[in-house]
């Protein structure tokens, strides 16, 4: 077979942006500048083992882990709603959908703020009606409130997009058997939307847990995640050895619970889960 | 015993301010093979939803067995349906998929597996139990959906074409087999399709639409021989169909002959669409023919030659076993048995 020139510019493109920047973490990660020069290390990643940075992880994948439950809760009833035969010609709530995500990313966040603050728009309701004012802002809720909002829309797509795609006349084989609505979505429809649900899961949990700005803004940097410790550690204090290490720990924890996921979804392709 | 199953009462169905169906009224016997034939659009389909729940009647009632089923929903009905593309589930292998129904009736493991077994006797596809439903030919998913519906027992099975994606061996085969297993098991069947032949092979009655009306009931036999209109007469099997005035009863002018024939009852002078079968035209040599004609054309059809033959300004189109050499001249007789006078009706 011909080799195509086509595909060049992506190998190229390839290098430049994935495999330089990898080998450059795994560089700075296993690596320290002695007097003598440079040696092979593990203290970067030994020193990941202290119990201050273990609860910075645990901290992140619990709030990442909240959020993508949330997301799911909300997100499928919201796909199922979008794809149903009433709304399904309706682009334009799709179109809704997705308009804040044409937003900058910051904006958005920074949105949120206003409307929390001590003296923002919800406080302000708040205490109109008589009520006390509260604190909305800066605690760990705040910040799954922002993860969510930003990376809802990245449930509903993938989900959505299997649901639309489902055969309606598989749907009414199921009612044509007996299966009453529950029992059509219980046996067919879920089971049929589980690649979606899957890829919904790991588009969102993945963010949310390498998030930094979120909890930077809404969390008022008393809520440290693995985010913000690496940009600490690279912008800051500039030790870009732990950093890198850090760095290689989330990949091999992304890249370990993307294969469990996508595990689960084999076995979950005969329906026999439910 | 003929005992009517479902009973269709001045059915009237709108898309969107189109009607589809305007005020069917047909019955279905129990234990019948019943086809609903016509060409797509003519609403059928429709016809076959209503009857499986997938549709509401605008107007009109669906009866079961003498009761009122018409805002049933599907999943309440005693009917079971095999649809056009299958729509068999993805996700779950042959088995799963034949068993969906019985699993759903809380019936014991045993049991299940006891039909779900017989079935896949049934049509043939022992041994498959476990394949996946993306790994069978095109045939092999019709009898998984034939299988799936069956297995319920239901009173009435309905077809929504069925065989449309086979290859014609493979249809002809499946015809005969559908035809067996009906009759074997005794369920009445509701047939859609738009193939004449299909229709004509396996039906015990055949009911003709056309945009969204009813044309002609009857069996194979009588809508082939008699039909109805010129409507029926062009859709079932190939005809020529040709204007003529009748002159008195039994007498016929058309092509430029008078023809004696069965028919009477017509105004004086009416006119009428003459329908002759193809096959029903004799050639016979010039000097004894009720009309002359010109070979314009022959084409070989396996059986038969196809030859269009010119007379008096009207084209016929002749079925024979012998053939005759395009520019011939031969002579055309037609018998009163084979002449079928229609009124004329406005069709658009």
């Amino acid at each position: 077979m011909k080799k195509s020139w086509v595909a060049y510019p992506y190998v190229v493109w390839m290098i430049m942006f994935i495999v330089v920047p990898l080998i450059l973490i795994i560089f700075y990660g296993t690596v320290r500048t002695t007097p003598q020069g440079m040696e092979f290390t593990l203290e970067h990643f030994k020193r990941f083992f202290e119990p201050l940075y273990i609860m910075v992880l645990v901290r992140s994948l619990y709030l990442a882990f909240i959020c993508t439950i949330v997301c799911l809760l909300l997100g499928y009833p919201v796909s199922m709603i979008l794809a149903s035969k009433e709304y399904r010609d309706k682009k334009i709530l799709i179109f809704l959908m997705v308009i804040p995500m044409w937003m900058n990313f910051l904006l958005r966040t920074y949105a949120w703020l206003t409307l929390l603050e001590k003296n923002g728009i919800i406080n302000t309701l708040i205490s109109f009606i008589g009520l006390p004012k509260m604190d909305l802002l800066y605690n760990q809720w705040a910040v799954v409130l922002g993860m969510v909002y930003n990376f809802l829309p990245f449930m509903v797509l993938p989900i959505y997009s299997v649901l639309i795609k489902i055969d309606k006349s598989i749907i009414e084989a199921a009612e044509d058997l007996g299966a009453n609505s529950r029992t059509v979505f219980r046996k067919v429809i879920f089971p049929l939307s589980l690649p979606g649900v899957v890829s919904g899961i790991t588009m969102v949990f993945m963010p949310a847990v390498t998030t930094f700005v979120i909890s930077r803004l809404l969390g008022g940097g008393q809520f440290l995640l693995i985010g913000n410790l690496i940009e600490e550690l690279f912008l800051k204090s500039g030790e870009w050895g732990f950093g890198s290490a850090l760095s290689i720990i989330m990949m091999i924890l992304i890249l370990f619970s993307m294969a469990i996921m996508s595990r689960y979804e084999k076995e979950n392709e005969g329906g026999g889960l439910l | 015993m003929s005992y009517e199953t479902i009973n269709l009462i001045d059915v009237s169905k709108t898309f969107d301010d189109t009607l589809v169906l305007d005020n069917i009224n047909l019955y279905i016997r129990r234990n019948e093979f019943l086809t609903l034939l016509g060409p797509s659009g003519c609403g059928k389909t429709t016809t076959l939803r209503i009857i499986g729940g997938f549709e509401e009647p605008t107007t009109g009632k669906v009866l079961f067995e003498g009761k009122d089923i018409t805002h049933v929903p599907p999943y309440k009905r005693k009917v079971n349906t095999v649809f056009q593309r299958y729509a068999l589930f993805p996700h779950m292998n042959v088995e799963e998929n034949i068993a969906f129904g019985l699993n759903i009736k809380k019936i014991s493991k045993n049991i299940i597996e006891e039909k779900v077994k017989n079935m896949l006797g049934l049509v043939n596809l022992r041994g498959f139990e476990k394949r996946t439903v993306d790994s069978l030919s095109g045939g092999q998913q019709q009898r998984v959906a034939i299988a799936r519906a069956l297995v319920n027992e239901p009173e009435v099975l309905l077809l929504d074409e069925p065989l449309g994606a086979l290859d014609l061996k493979l249809r002809k085969g499946m015809q005969i087999e559908l035809k067996n297993i009906q009759q074997k098991l005794g369920i009445t069947f509701v047939y859609v399709t738009h193939d004449q032949e299909e229709a004509l092979t396996m039906s015990d009655t055949i009911v003709v639409m056309n945009e969204g009306h009813i044309q002609q009931i009857g069996s194979p036999i009588d809508i082939y021989n008699e039909p109805k209109n010129a409507f029926v007469a062009d859709f079932i099997g190939e005809s020529n169909i040709v204007n003529g005035i009748m002159i008195e009863d039994y007498v016929v002018d058309f092509g430029g002959y008078i023809f004696r024939c069965l028919d009477s009852g017509f105004g004086e002078k009416e006119k009428v669409d003459v329908v002759v079968r193809p096959e029903d035209i004799k050639l016979v040599p010039p000097e004894q023919g009720m009309l002359k004609g010109r070979v314009l054309s022959v084409i070989f059809k396996g059986v038969h030659y196809e030859m269009m033959i010119e007379s008096n300004g009207i084209i016929w189109k002749v079925h024979s076993t012998l053939m005759e050499p395009v520019d011939t001249i031969v002579g055309i007789n037609i018998f009163p048995d084979d002449i079928h006078i229609m009124k004329k009706v406005m069709v658009s």
